[in-house]
C-alpha cells in the first residue's frame, strides 16, 4: 500500500476515530436499529410469504433468506455511510476541509471514511446475524466471523459509495447509483430467491458485475454449512474488486477536493 | 541589530502563480513575511487572497513560482508545515456532531497531540477565547461570535508559529470583533506571526503591522497602514459637492490635483496640492465642502477602483 500510495499513513485512523466518537454518542440506537429490519423481513417474508413457498433449495424459506439479510446489511451499512453521510461531512459540514488543514491529508481522510463505512458494515451485519441466530437459523459459532467478513465486504461497498460521492454534483444524484446499482443488487444477487431460477445470461451478469452476489454466495455457504471450494473464487473477486475500488475512490476524491 | 535567525523570513513567495484553466487567480505574487509580523492581505473579492492562503496552507498546488513556509517548500513538505500552522478559514467549519470541547480534542488528535496535553490545552484555549462555560454545549447552539472564537481556539490547538486567518470577523457585531482583535494582539505579543485577510479597513489599521494590497492576482501596494495612507492619499481629503452644472468649473480649478468622484461628490487628495484649497474657496457656486483625515479606505478605493467585484 505504501509503495503505491506513499501519502497514506496510520493517521487515517484518526479520521475513523472522529466518526467513532460521534457514533458512540447514540450507541444504543446505532446498535439496536440494525436489528429491527431483519426481524421485520424474517417475520413478513420468512414466515408470511414462506407459508406459500414451503421449501426453497430444500429448506424453509426463512432459513434461505437469513444469509441474504446478513449480506444486504453489509452492503447497505457501508454504501450509505460513504454516500449520504460522507457527502454531508464533505459538503455541508466542511469537515474534510477542516481535517486537511492539519497533518492529515486527503488520502487519509478518504481511507478513514472508507474504513469507518466498513466498520459500520461489520457492526450491522453482526447485529443482523444475531437475529438470525436467535431465530435458530444459523450457528452461533459464526458470530465472531461475520463482522470480520462484514468489514472486508464493507471496504468494497464503502469504496463504491465513496466513488459515487466523488462524482455526484449534488446529494440528490445518489438516487442514480441506488436505483441503477444498489436496488438491482438487493433483488438479483440471490438474496431472496436462488440465482438458478434466472436465465443463464442474467446469472452471468450477476456474477460478473454485482458484488453482492459473491457476498451472498459466501454467507450462504457458511451460515447454512454448505462448505465447498467454490466461494473461494467469490472471496478473490471481492478482494480484487475491493482493492481496485478503494484506490479509485481515493484518486477521485483527491481530484474533487484538491483544486 | 539583526541576527541571522531574525532575518530569516517565515514565508517567501516569489512569482507565485495559480491558474484555474484560463483564469490566473494569482498572477505572479511576491512577498516575504518576517517572524513576529502581523500582515494583512487586502483586496476586492476575487483578488486572489483566499487562493494565496490556500496555497500557503498546502491545500492547493501552485501552478508556478516559489512558495516556502518555515523555509520548506509547500509542495514537498506539507505535513511538516501544517504541523506548525494554525488556520482560521472563511467558513466556520467546526464539527457540528461534536461538543465545543470535543471539537478541540478531536482536532488535537489530527495533529497527533497526546490526549493529556490536548485536554489541558483545550481547557486553556477555551479560557483564552472566553468560552470556558460553553465547553459541553453543542456548537450549533453558539452565537456567531462564539463560533468564530471556537474556530480561533481550534486554530491554536497545535501552538502554531504562523496563524493564518481568512476574514476572521466578517459578519460579527462590534463587541465580538473587538474581542477577536484583542486576542490577536495578545498572540502577536507572544511572538506568533499572523497573516490575515479582511475587507474591513478599520480591522487592517487596528491590528496589522503591514498590508499587502492585492488586486487581479498581483500585489499592487505594500507598507504599514500610515505609510500607505501618506503615500497614496496624503494627510487630508477635501470633500466638495458642486452645485448643479458647476462640476466642470471645479474640475478646472482642481488642475493637477488628484481626486475621485463619488456620485456628485468630489474627493480631493488635498495634501499634495495645498493651493487647491484656496482656489476652491474662491469658487462661488460651491454648496459645501469639508476637510477630513485621509483613511485607508481612500487608499483602497484609489488603488483598486470603484467598480463592483463579484
Amino acid at each position: 500500500m505504501r509503495r503505491f500510495f506513499p501519502a497514506l499513513s496510520l493517521r487515517l485512523w484518526r479520521v475513523w476515530h472522529r466518526n467513532f466518537i460521534v457514533f458512540r454518542r447514540s450507541f444504543l440506537v446505532n446498535f439496536l436499529l440494525p436489528m429491527g429490519e431483519p426481524i421485520l423481513y424474517l417475520v413478513a417474508m420468512g414466515y408470511g410469504l414462506g407459508v406459500f413457498i414451503r421449501e426453497i433449495d430444500g429448506m424453509p424459506y426463512a432459513r434461505f433468506i437469513g444469509p441474504g439479510l446478513v449480506s444486504v446489511a453489509m452492503m447497505y451499512a457501508a454504501f450509505f455511510e460513504c454516500t449520504y453521510s460522507s457527502f454531508i461531512r464533505m459538503i455541508f459540514q466542511r469537515t474534510f476541509d477542516a481535517i486537511i488543514a492539519t497533518p492529515v491529508n486527503v488520502e487519509e481522510v478518504v481511507a478513514g471514511e472508507i474504513f469507518w463505512g466498513a466498520t459500520r458494515a461489520a457492526i450491522n451485519s453482526l447485529m443482523v446475524y444475531l437475529v438470525v441466530v436467535l431465530f435458530g437459523l444459523g450457528p452461533w459459532w459464526l458470530l465472531p466471523l461475520v463482522p470480520v467478513f462484514g468489514f472486508v465486504c464493507g471496504v468494497l461497498f464503502a469504496s463504491l459509495g465513496m466513488i459515487a460521492t466523488a462524482l455526484v454534483p449534488s446529494i440528490d444524484f445518489f438516487n442514480y447509483p441506488i436505483f441503477l446499482f444498489i436496488t438491482p443488487m438487493f433483488l438479483f444477487s440471490g438474496t431472496f430467491f436462488p440465482l438458478s431460477t434466472l436465465p443463464k445470461a442474467v446469472q452471468a451478469v450477476s456474477y460478473a458485475a454485482l458484488p453482492l452476489t459473491h457476498v451472498v454466495r459466501i454467507n450462504r455457504g457458511l451460515i447454512l454449512g454448505h462448505f465447498s471450494p467454490a466461494p473461494l473464487g467469490s472471496l478473490a473477486w471481492i478482494l480484487v474488486v475491493g482493492a481496485a475500488a478503494f484506490f479509485t475512490a481515493i484518486a477521485l476524491m483527491k481530484r474533487r477536493l484538491i483544486k | 541589530m539583526t541576527t541571522a535567525a531574525q532575518a530569516a523570513p517565515l514565508v517567501v513567495a516569489e512569482g507565485l502563480v495559480k491558474r484555474f484553466g484560463e483564469l490566473a487567480a494569482v498572477d505572479g505574487i511576491n512577498f516575504s513575511i518576517a517572524p513576529g509580523e502581523v500582515v494583512g492581505f487586502l483586496g476586492p473579492n476575487g483578488a486572489g487572497k483566499t487562493t494565496t492562503i490556500r496555497m500557503l496552507s498546502c491545500n492547493s498546488p501552485r501552478t508556478g513560482g516559489r512558495l516556502d513556509v518555515f523555509g520548506l517548500d509547500v509542495a514537498r513538505h506539507p505535513r511538516e508545515i501544517k504541523a506548525q500552522l494554525g488556520v482560521v478559514p472563511q467558513d466556520n467549519n467546526y464539527d457540528p456532531d461534536l461538543s465545543v470541547f470535543e471539537n478541540l480534542l478531536v482536532y488535537a488528535r489530527y495533529f497527533g497531540i497526546p490526549r493529556r496535553v490536548a485536554r489541558q490545552r483545550a481547557g486553556e484555549l477555551l479560557g483564552f477565547v472566553h468560552l470556558s462555560d460553553k465547553s459541553a454545549e453543542r456548537v450549533d447552539e453558539l452565537s456567531g461570535g462564539m463560533k468564530r472564537r471556537l474556530i480561533l481556539a481550534r486554530g491554536l490547538i497545535n501552538t502554531p508559529r504562523l496563524l493564518v486567518l481568512d476574514e476572521p470577523t466578517t459578519g460579527l457585531d462590534p463587541q465580538a470583533r473587538r474581542l477577536i482583535w484583542e486576542r490577536l494582539r495578545e498572540l502577536r505579543q507572544r511572538g506568533v506571526t499572523i497573516i490575515i485577510t479582511t475587507h474591513y479597513m478599520d480591522e487592517a489599521e487596528q491590528i496589522c503591522d503591514r498590508l499587502l494590497i492585492i488586486d487581479n492576482g498581483r500585489v499592487i501596494a505594500t507598507g504599514s497602514p500610515p505609510a500607505l495612507i501618506a503615500e497614496h492619499a496624503g494627510q487630508e481629503v477635501l470633500e466638495v459637492v458642486p452645485e448643479g452644472g458647476a462640476s466642470g468649473a471645479l474640475e478646472a480649478a482642481l488642475g493637477e490635483c488628484r481626486f475621485q468622484k463619488l456620485g456628485d461628490k468630489f474627493e480631493v487628495f488635498a495634501s499634495d496640492c495645498p493651493e487647491a484649497l484656496g482656489r476652491i474657496r474662491k469658487q462661488a457656486r460651491l454648496t459645501s465642502y469639508s476637510v477630513r483625515r485621509a483613511t485607508l479606505e481612500d487608499v483602497f478605493i484609489r488603488l483598486t477602483g470603484r467598480e463592483l467585484r463579484d
